[in-house]
């Protein structure tokens, strides 16, 4: 097994971190942007369309560096259907990083809103303006938004789980700093 | 597994403090979602004011729900550059599309009894970028901040007389725009109205100078005078229909835009402030609305006239109200775009 790697290549383990906590910024932005009329709006929804965007950006590099990569395994003696938990898991939050961003383009898009960004960067429009197809991806960003963040927090819990309890190296796998006292991963 | 060198921590800890961990995290998600303060003025409830007690207009605007569609071109004559590096103040014409509007929540108002007349407009500046607005006829807004104007809508509703006494009680700048609603003459055109910005908004010019500005634009013909009483008798929809006729037989009609520069100290957060007579204005270009459409199927339906969509060159100022209207427009947007099938269109220009 020496080809296979015991962690995650410092740069995915910087890129998991950085855009975890960009996405937790996007959670708590986008609810409290929606739900307010102080003079913080504008600048909370210019933030939360920028570092969207620039999620966008990032999830596409970090799923090449992935392909690349790959990923160190999980432990053997996991039960196999932890192990599908969290396969499906880790690939749902890789669906929900790509597909938000591209439901709130194509919601300000179809409602004919100009995109601009921090720095007037403007964002072409690639859909016309649509009532019908506004309002879907509307629905769509609303409430897979909060899918992802019930699947951010379950993902959480676990990966908590397997730093606590488990304490079965999964966690070093992708802690930014290796942490001599913790465990070693799986041999 | 577990071949940590430190004696292992309770299971039980580790339990609580992950639930502690998830739970602390949703706990903070629910209140920055304003669940857990129902006090917050959220766009939900400022829309909540506005509906009437007979109902939301359902696919109509939440707020000067009544209108019609016109499109033209925007002159400018150049004047503006001094102020605004905004690439719309450059000699030239750029396109226009807006709504002449009334003020009020009922799609099918009586002109006459609708005493604010709107207009919303947007121009297109070069390369994609947009410049939204959404103007008034009165010379003052009703109140000082968005809280207050959310206050007038609550108070105004109430049947006890008493109510608009402790509003007014509460926020003495309303006076100034009851007696303007009182005393100011009736016109009988969208063409006879000015229509005023009321919020200030910061021009940078191309040295990086910035100036407080609001800005109007004000009618280029001779308006013609009636009482209420005799508006009501041209009919319930004489506006649409005159501007319609007005623009078929006479011809484009015009508005210079008018922008007032603030002396520092001028009150810029406060629009039902006027700032003092003698204020430099520039005259910075001509509206001119060249044809009228229907809103249903019209290229205005759709658009939300946000005065926070600003070209580079112009941002909001520290007046409260483009970012509390942002926020309303938006879900007010949101919910008549959904509602769109109680809103038909008559399908021959768009799906
Ligand atoms: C990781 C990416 C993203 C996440 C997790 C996210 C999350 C959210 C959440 C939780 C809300 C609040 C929904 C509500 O309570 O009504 C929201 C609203 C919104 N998001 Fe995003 N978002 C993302 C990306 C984007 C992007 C890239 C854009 C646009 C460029 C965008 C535009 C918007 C807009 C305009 C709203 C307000 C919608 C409305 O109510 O009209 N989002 N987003
Ligand atoms: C918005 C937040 C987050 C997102 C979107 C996210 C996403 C992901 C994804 C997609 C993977 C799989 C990597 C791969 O196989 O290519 C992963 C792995 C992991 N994440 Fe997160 N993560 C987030 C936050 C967190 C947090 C807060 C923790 C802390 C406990 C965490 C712990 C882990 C662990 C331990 C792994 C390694 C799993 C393994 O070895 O297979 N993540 N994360
Ligand atoms: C906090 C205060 C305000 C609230 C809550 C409010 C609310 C609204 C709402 C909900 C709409 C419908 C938006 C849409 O669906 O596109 C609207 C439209 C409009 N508002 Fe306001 N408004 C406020 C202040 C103002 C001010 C200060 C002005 C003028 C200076 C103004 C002028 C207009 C005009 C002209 C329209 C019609 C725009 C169009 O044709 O689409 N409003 N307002």
């Amino acid at each position: 097994m020496s080809n296979v790697p015991h962690r995650f290549a410092p740069i995915q383990r910087l890129l998991h971190w950085l855009m975890a906590a960009c996405i937790f910024a996007m959670f708590f932005i986008g609810v409290g942007m929606v739900s307010t009329v102080a003079p913080t709006y504008p600048p909370l929804i210019l933030t939360h369309k920028t570092l969207g965007v620039t999620l966008l950006v990032l999830v596409v590099i970090r799923l090449a560096v992935r392909l690349h990569y790959g990923a160190p395994p999980l432990p053997a003696d996991l039960p196999p259907a932890m192990k599908l938990g969290a396969r499906l898991s880790h690939l749902l939050l890789y669906g929900f990083m790509i597909v938000m961003p591209l439901l709130g383009l194509g919601m300000l898009w179809a409602a004919a809103y100009p995109v601009v960004l921090y720095g007037g960067i403007r964002i072409p429009a690639l859909l016309p303006q649509s009532d019908r197809v506004h309002t879907l991806l509307w629905n769509a960003h609303f409430y897979l938004g909060f899918a992802f963040f019930a699947l951010v927090l379950l993902h959480l819990a676990a990966g908590l789980f397997h730093a606590l309890i488990r304490r079965d190296g999964v966690f070093g796998t992708i802690a930014l700093l290796p942490s001599r006292n913790r465990t070693t991963p799986v041999e | 597994m577990n071949q940590s060198g430190r004696p292992p921590r309770s299971r039980l800890g580790s339990l609580v403090l992950i639930a502690a961990v998830v739970g602390g995290a949703a706990a903070a998600f629910a209140y920055t979602a304003g669940w857990l303060s129902p006090g917050r003025l959220t766009p939900e409830r400022m829309i909540a004011a506005l509906t009437p007690p007979s109902g939301a207009p359902l696919g109509h605007r939440r707020n000067h729900a009544k209108g019609i569609c016109f499109t033209g071109v925007f002159e400018a004559n150049g004047n503006g550059v001094e102020l605004s590096r905004a690439k719309v103040f450059a000699r030239g014409t750029y396109p226009a599309l807006g709504r002449f509007n009334l003020g009020t929540a009922d799609p099918n108002a009586v002109d006459a009894t609708v005493r604010v007349r709107g207009l919303g407009l947007q121009i297109a500046v070069a390369d994609g970028e947009e410049w939204r607005m959404a103007l008034i006829n009165p010379p003052v807004f009703a109140v000082s901040t968005p809280q207050a104007f959310h206050d007038l809508l609550i108070a105004s509703a109430k049947k006890e007389p008493e109510a608009m006494k402790i509003f007014i009680q509460a926020n003495p700048e309303f006076v100034a725009f009851a007696g303007w609603a009182k005393t100011a003459p009736w016109t009988t055109s969208y063409a006879e109205e000015p229509y005023h910005g009321l919020n200030s908004f910061i021009f940078t010019n191309a040295k990086g100078e910035e100036h407080a500005v609001r800005w109007s634009l004000l009618p280029t013909v001779q308006p013609g005078l009636v009482s209420q009483a005799e508006l009501e008798k041209r009919g319930p929809d004489f506006l649409e229909q005159e501007i319609a006729e007005r623009i078929r037989t006479a011809g484009p009609q015009r508005w210079t835009m008018v922008t007032t520069v603030a002396d520092p100290g001028d009150p810029t957060a406060d629009p039902s402030k006027p700032w003092p007579e003698g204020r430099r204005t520039v005259q910075v270009g001509t509206l001119i609305v060249q044809r009228i459409e229907p809103e249903q199927d019209g290229p205005c339906r759709d658009i939300n006239f946000d005065p926070t969509v600003l070209p580079q060159g112009i941002r909001v100022s520290d007046d409260p109200f483009p970012a509390a209207r942002s926020s309303v427009y938006r879900r007010s947007y949101d919910l008549r775009a959904a509602e769109a099938g109680d809103y038909p269109r008559t399908g021959t220009v768009k799906p």
